[in-house]
């Protein structure tokens, strides 16, 4: 079995910790190629994932920032010297792996937390309700992986990069500009510690002490679905069926009631800690360790604590 | 300029799922059913194009059994002008790729020059028909959109990603899919109800397009997820502090 891993490139730089995940994953399913779409420091970083065996290079600007129909045609026509195409399950991943499938006339599967075996695979559905187990009939397998359910390969290899070329800009679309949220905070879908505020937080300016904590501890910052409604958090710190999905060793929910969809996101961290004043809160039957008090009083306390 | 909203018919966003015992599925015997929300949010883009008057017609198709129509009738009495209900009903969820199929024939029939699809169905969470119907079509594709402005034959987009926010512009005709900060769609007002009956609704099935639509996928299993069981309380802020260092957390 061979596998064409989508790199996850950031700006100019390999988005290490994604790759490394979908590394892992497709090491069980075959040699892992990965393909980077960026510059050549990026493929280099690649080159060093274990389980990896080969690294293409497709340097041209048209596969710079990830535009979905250019990228889309080059794994397309890469696409027949392996059975499975997959990439982590980020933003660029679940834009460009549907594509790629439905070009190659097969189903994506996305969003994959296990691999059962070549053809079969499980998956979450309805908000995390539920977990499917789904065979794939056709010849080539195209598979987001959701990244929190596997470890990072280790950074010990040295694989050959080569260089690949394909059609280039098809004219469809054009880049405009990136709006990158600027933060010392470590990555939400990497961090070990995640400190998360919902609609209990109340507004945007009292979102400042969930800040506070996070800083304390070298936290990343994430939000419910209700606070990133209510305008009170960023939609890239959103926490759920609908945002990011976390497994960080620690997760601290705050003022955060725990609908269905915000646990979809993060039920499978390690220790969940939940401050809510409302002891009736679902969140308190996910929690490790739960406290019932406002958050106001508490999260501040923590922070001078800790 | 023709605005195509797809929509689909699903679990309400408040039903607690229940995973049947024999492992085949979800129940989904009388329990309520509404408009996918990403989808509501489409159908809300689209009437503000119209309104905007860079819309002319924004048209509205669901595929999936009869029972679809109310969720098409539920468009209309938001604002959009009629609907087309392709019926197919397999008695299991219809896959992103046979949807895409479907609806690029339809795309065929109605020429718009803007598809708005929800990012993602809250069923089956595979957040794929948008992208493959983009393929199939051979157009650009503008996903997870939190802005849309249409402006000399391109659509710019401003896209939720992981880092925070893309623009991109993409030519008409184009397909964008919603996120949830787009906008907030509207409620359906009671005389805007009994307007919406009397829209045209049109009735197609999916071998009119002639479309196969078999799975490619088999459903093995539909398990509960592993569940996690409830911890203790802790009566301060101290005492949370001393748990959290007993496991070497903090």
């Amino acid at each position: 079995m061979a596998v064409l891993l989508l790199a996850e490139v950031a700006g100019d730089t390999l988005a290490v910790d994604a790759t490394a995940k979908a590394a892992t994953a497709g090491a069980k399913l075959g040699d892992v190629t990965v393909l980077v779409c960026g510059p050549q420091a990026a493929a280099d970083e690649a080159a060093k994932l274990d389980g990896v065996t080969k690294v293409l290079l497709a340097d041209d600007a048209a596969y710079a920032n990830g535009l979905a129909e250019n990228l889309a045609d080059l794994i397309v026509s890469l696409a027949g010297d392996y059975s499975h195409i997959i990439a982590p399950a980020t933003t660029t991943g679940k834009n460009i792996l549907p594509r790629v499938a439905a070009l190659l006339d097969v189903m994506v599967i996305t969003d994959v937390t296990e691999v059962v075996d070549a053809d079969t695979f499980k998956r979450p559905v309805y908000a995390g309700n539920a977990v499917q187990t789904v065979k794939s009939t056709d010849a080539t397998k195209v598979i987001s992986f959701r990244t929190s359910t596997f470890d990072a390969a280790g950074s010990t290899g040295s694989a050959a990069v080569e260089t690949v070329s394909g059609a280039g800009d098809k004219g469809l679309s054009a880049f405009v500009e990136d709006k990158v949220v600027e933060s010392d905070r470590p990555e939400l879908t990497s961090a070990k510690i995640v400190v998360s505020g919902g609609r209990g937080v109340g507004s945007e300016e009292n979102f400042a002490i969930i800040e506070a904590l996070a800083d304390k501890l070298g936290a990343a910052v994430g939000a419910s679905r209700a606070a990133v409604d209510s305008g009170f958090a960023p939609n890239d710190q959103q926490v759920g069926q609908t945002g990011k999905v976390v497994a960080p060793d620690l997760y601290i929910a705050c003022g955060i009631s725990g609908a269905i969809q915000h646990l979809a996101g993060m039920k499978d961290s390690k220790v969940i800690v939940a401050i809510n004043k409302d002891e009736e809160a679902p969140i308190f039957q996910v929690a490790d360790f739960g406290l019932v008090a406002d958050l106001f009083d508490a999260v501040p306390e923590l922070t001078e604590k800790l | 300029m023709k605005v195509l909203v797809p929509v689909k018919r699903v679990i309400d966003y408040n039903v607690k799922v229940k995973v049947k015992a024999d492992g085949t599925g979800v129940d989904l015997a009388n329990v309520k059913m509404s408009m996918n929300p990403f989808d509501e949010i489409s159908v809300e883009e689209a009437i503000r194009l119209k309104e905007a008057g860079i819309a002319s017609e924004v048209v509205i198709v669901s595929i999936g059994e009869k029972k679809a129509t109310d969720t098409i009738r539920n468009a209309l009495a938001m604002g959009a002008d009629r609907g087309i209900l392709v019926t197919e009903d397999q008695g299991v969820d219809l896959e992103p790729l046979a949807v895409a199929k479907i609806l690029a024939k339809v795309v065929e029939e109605e020429a718009p020059e803007l598809v708005i699809l929800g990012k993602q169905a809250i069923d089956n969470d595979m957040n794929a028909t948008g992208q493959m119907l983009a393929a199939l079509l051979g157009w650009g594709q503008a996903t997870f959109a939190s802005e849309v402005k249409i402006e000399d034959g391109k659509a710019v987009v401003t896209r939720e990603v992981d880092g925070g926010l893309q623009t991109i512009s993409v030519n008409l005709p184009a397909i964008v899919t919603t996120d949830l900060r787009l906008n907030e769609p509207r409620y359906a007002s009671l005389p805007n109800i009994m307007k919406a009956k009397k829209k045209p609704l049109d009735e197609k099935t999916a071998a009119d397009y002639g479309v196969d639509t078999t799975p490619r996928l088999t459903v093995v299993t539909t398990e509960e997820p592993t569940g996690r069981q409830a911890g203790i309380k802790v009566g301060s802020v101290d005492e949370l502090i001393a748990k959290l260092k007993e496991g070497g957390l903090v």
